[in-house]
């Protein structure tokens, strides 16, 4: 039977991948995207280091700057951490953990894929077009969203589209998980990964239209002036900031929860043990993305909310640490004890437990009032974030490629290679932002392209740090390059893992099963 | 499938604009602080008939029913926290 | 690729997931209304004399009607009465051109009297009036649109009856865009009080 990599349908050609509506096609198209534009935001982020290698003007303007971090900014979050594993993986895994065919809307899926790809190439063109590149940050604050010249009505449409696709790619997968589990596939047998993206997907349904209506009002406002979000006709500024958190917070969950999926799936099977505590995994993932709903006024301590507000935005903040808190107890648990199995897959497993666990421990720091006042917008909370979002969700990503590219491609990749990358990244990633909670600690702001000769220390080391980093990126994409050209044939099930992927043929066929299983 | 009887629809069609009726007359009327939430509360019971009845709600699985109070329960949240900010200031 | 396409009750949950971002949506815009109108309680109430309390009770009745047509056209489907539903569903779409012919004109009147995002005129009222008038024309305008974009589904659903696509074995597209229908029903009925009737 042939692959669904060689079963072209209908069309020819390239046509055949960009007007399928085959799930798996649809996986690896944004695979492709995704990486694309991460290795984009990469090499910006190389740039931003490289200007902070020493104080003062090293190789670009503050204008410059600000809209580097801008689009560094966006061009991560929106188009690779946001639609993450759930666009990729998600998508590719989710009907065969399933036992089913498909997802319960195919032609939709391929609509999210185009909306995906359009705003990205609205979001690259934004850079080029009259105006310039914005420069807002990706938080896009008002008053100056509204008032400066710069392409943010572009931009901010784009991010409307690609939030468009991630609405609809919730809603198929929430229909999916409904509607297509194959007989005797109880929802208390689905695998973990299933559940992390069922949460994940009510966040996208209920909390991205906020975005939307967000980004439409400013892109409105800054048309028409109609002054609803404008403080010099009678806006109020912090209501623009409520609207934007309560969709952005929840979007971390999106990018957290399908990582910690994948690591409840890796673990168990590198450690060759039944998972430790399914039901209190399944049931913390709808409790974080429960929780993370009602936090978002952590972001906004600063900004003149009541003190009320205040207090109970912190202690629910503290309250949502628990649900992560219960995984990486089970996750724990189950290597006690386990016949552990040292594999690519399982290193960015346990990386992603030990620097997602810094990432969230800081961020309890930050959730505490009184040293909030001191280390809000300072470099503490840019070593948070990356922390969580770089070692959590991304070291969660390379994971997933790592443990699912047999099963993905038909090729094993070289093991040593990819340990040795993985090293190196890892390496590469302290070194970069672990200095970030020092300079942060000692005063140092963000977004500022500049700063006082006293911190340039670490600051030297940061930028080393993502020499190393950026070393270790290339080796592993160039170790799976090679295998996809030249790797040794993977057979069905190389780990070992009890899922329904490890059943069919490496790469599936095209209907994933040749009759639906029956669990 | 349930198809509801059209004589079910005009009652509740009657009801509707009854209500839309009374939510025109409470608003001529000055009864302090229920001015804001009487129109509110009527709006709500126009909804919940549209919904049950129009939108079939009543007779859908506990599933749909569930889904939506979660949406009616997020949203309500949502403009809640916000006026703790708004409110305590 | 071919999913077993007729899981009726999966292509309803789609829909009513797709009804809860809709209301998602609107709902942030409601969130600023409540914010602005707590703040300027006085500003408020003047600012909405300027709007026509008998068109806006027109435009509901209309609204309303228009999804008693088609609850009935569904229905009548789903009996297999073709002219019937026909019928309604041609009366629903004239509805709902009714009201955004309405909307045309209260705005035009507004615009006429200078009353418009950013005018002069507007902003020589305190800023309570301002934001009142910026969401009135960002809720309704947005509202207005769904209007607008449910006249266009339904026509399609007309043609789609008329030809026999949509018939008593397969009416779940025309079942879905009833959903929308009463969705935008239902926003109108939390607009109309909010903005036409707190003077």
């Amino acid at each position: 039977m042939k692959s669904f990599l060689e079963e072209n349908g209908r069309y020819r050609g390239i046509f055949a991948w960009i007007f399928s509506t085959d799930h798996k096609r649809i996986g690896i198209l944004y695979l492709v995207s995704m990486l694309t534009v991460f290795s984009t935001g990469v090499i910006l982020g190389l740039l931003i280091r490289l200007e902070l290698i020493a104080p003062g003007q090293t190789i670009m303007g503050a204008k410059t700057y600000n809209s580097l971090f801008t689009y560094h900014g966006i061009i991560m979050i929106f188009l690779f951490v946001i639609p993450g594993l759930s666009a990729s993986f998600g998508n590719f895994f989710l009907p065969i953990q399933i036992g089913a065919k498909d997802v319960f809307f195919p032609r939709l899926n391929l609509l999210s894929w185009w909306l995906f790809t359009s705003g990205g190439i609205l979001i690259l063109a934004s850079i080029f077009t009259s105006g310039g590149p914005a420069d807002t940050g990706w938080t896009f604050y008002v008053p100056y969203s509204i008032k400066t010249g710069t392409n943010v009505s572009l931009m901010l449409f784009a991010v409307f589209l690609i939030g468009f696709s991630s609405i609809l790619t919730g809603l198929n997968f929430v229909t999916t998980v409904h509607r297509l589990r194959a007989p005797g596939m109880k929802w208390f047998r689905l695998p973990l990964f299933v559940w992390s993206l069922y949460a994940t997907a009510w966040i996208q349904v209920l909390a991205t239209p906020i975005l939307g209506i967000t980004l439409l009002l400013v892109i409105i406002e800054r048309f028409f002036g109609v002054g609803i979000l404008d403080p010099a006709k009678g806006g109020d500024p912090l209501l623009f900031q409520h609207l934007f958190w309560i969709y952005s917070h929840p979007a971390v969950y999106i990018m957290i929860l399908p990582p910690m999926g994948v690591v409840s799936e890796i673990i168990p099977t590198f450690a060759r043990r039944k998972i430790f505590g399914y039901k209190p995994i399944a049931f913390s993932s709808l409790a974080i993305a429960i929780v993370g709903s009602l936090v978002w006024g952590h972001h906004m301590f600063t900004s003149g909310m009541s003190d009320t507000a205040r207090y109970i935005f912190s202690l629910l903040t503290f309250l949502v640490a628990i649900p992560s808190g219960i995984k990486v107890f089970n996750w724990v648990s189950t290597l006690y004890k386990g016949s552990i199995e040292l594999g690519t897959p399982l290193l960015y497993a346990l990386s992603f437990i030990f620097l997602f666990s810094i990432g969230g421990l800081t961020g309890l720091v930050n959730g505490a009032l009184a040293i909030n006042v001191h280390i809000h917008d300072t470099y503490f909370i840019v070593g948070h974030f990356h922390y969580t979002m770089f070692g959590g969700a991304a070291f969660g990503f390379f994971g997933a490629l790592h443990y699912w590219f047999p099963k993905m491609f038909g090729k094993m990749y070289n093991e040593r290679l990819a340990k040795l990358s993985w090293l190196i990244l890892f390496i590469g990633f302290n070194t970069l932002f672990f200095p970030m909670f020092i300079l942060g600690w000692q005063g140092l702001p963000r977004r500022y392209y500049d700063y006082l000769p006293q911190f340039h220390t670490w600051q030297l080391v940061s930028t080393i740090g993502s020499w190393i980093l950026a070393i270790g990126i290339v080796m592993m994409f160039t170790n799976l390059l090679e295998a996809i050209l030249n790797g040794k044939k993977a057979d069905k099930n190389p780990w070992g893992g009890t899922t329904l992927e490890w059943q069919i043929p490496s790469p599936p066929p095209p209907e994933n099963f040749e009759e639906i299983p029956r669990i | 499938m349930n198809a509801l009887s059209y004589r079910t629809y005009i009652v509740v069609w009657l009801g509707l604009v009854a209500f839309t009726i009374l939510t025109v007359i409470a608003a001529g009327i000055d009864i302090g602080r229920l001015n804001v939430i009487v129109p509110l509360l009527i709006a709500a019971i126009k909804t919940i008939l549209v919904l049950s009845f129009f939108m079939h709600l009543k007779y859908e699985s506990w599933n749909l029913k569930i889904m939506l109070g979660v949406t009616v329960v997020i949203l309500t949240i949502i403009i809640g926290f916000t006026f703790l900010d708004i409110s305590f200031r | 690729m071919n999913i077993p396409l007729k899981d009726y009750t999966g292509a309803k949950i789609g829909m009513w997931l797709f009804i809860f971002t809709e209301m998602l949506l609107f709902g942030g815009m409601f969130l600023l209304y409540s914010v602005y109108r707590s703040m300027h309680p006085q500003d408020f109430h003047n600012a909405a004399e300027g709007l026509s309390v008998m068109i806006g009770v027109i435009n509901t009745i209309v609204l309303i009607t228009s999804s008693l047509t088609m609850a009935i056209s569904i229905s009548a489907t789903k009996k297999g009465d073709k002219n019937l539903s026909t019928t309604f569903l041609a009366l629903t779409i004239l509805l709902g051109l009714v009201f955004l012919a309405n909307k045309y004109f209260e705005w035009g009147d507004k615009f006429h009297h200078g009353i418009y995002p950013d005018s002069a005129e507007l902003l020589k009222h305190g800023s309570g009036e301002v934001l009142f008038y910026g969401l009135y024309f960002v809720m309704t305008g947005f509202h207005g649109l769904h209007v607008l974009i449910g006249v266009i589904l339904l026509s399609v659903m007309l043609i789609l009856i008329i030809n026999g696509k949509i018939s008593r074995e397969d009416y779940i597209k025309l079942e879905n865009s009833g959903l929308y229908w009463h969705l935008v029903d239902i926003i109108w009925i939390f607009i109309f009080p909010l903005f036409y009737l707190i003077t």
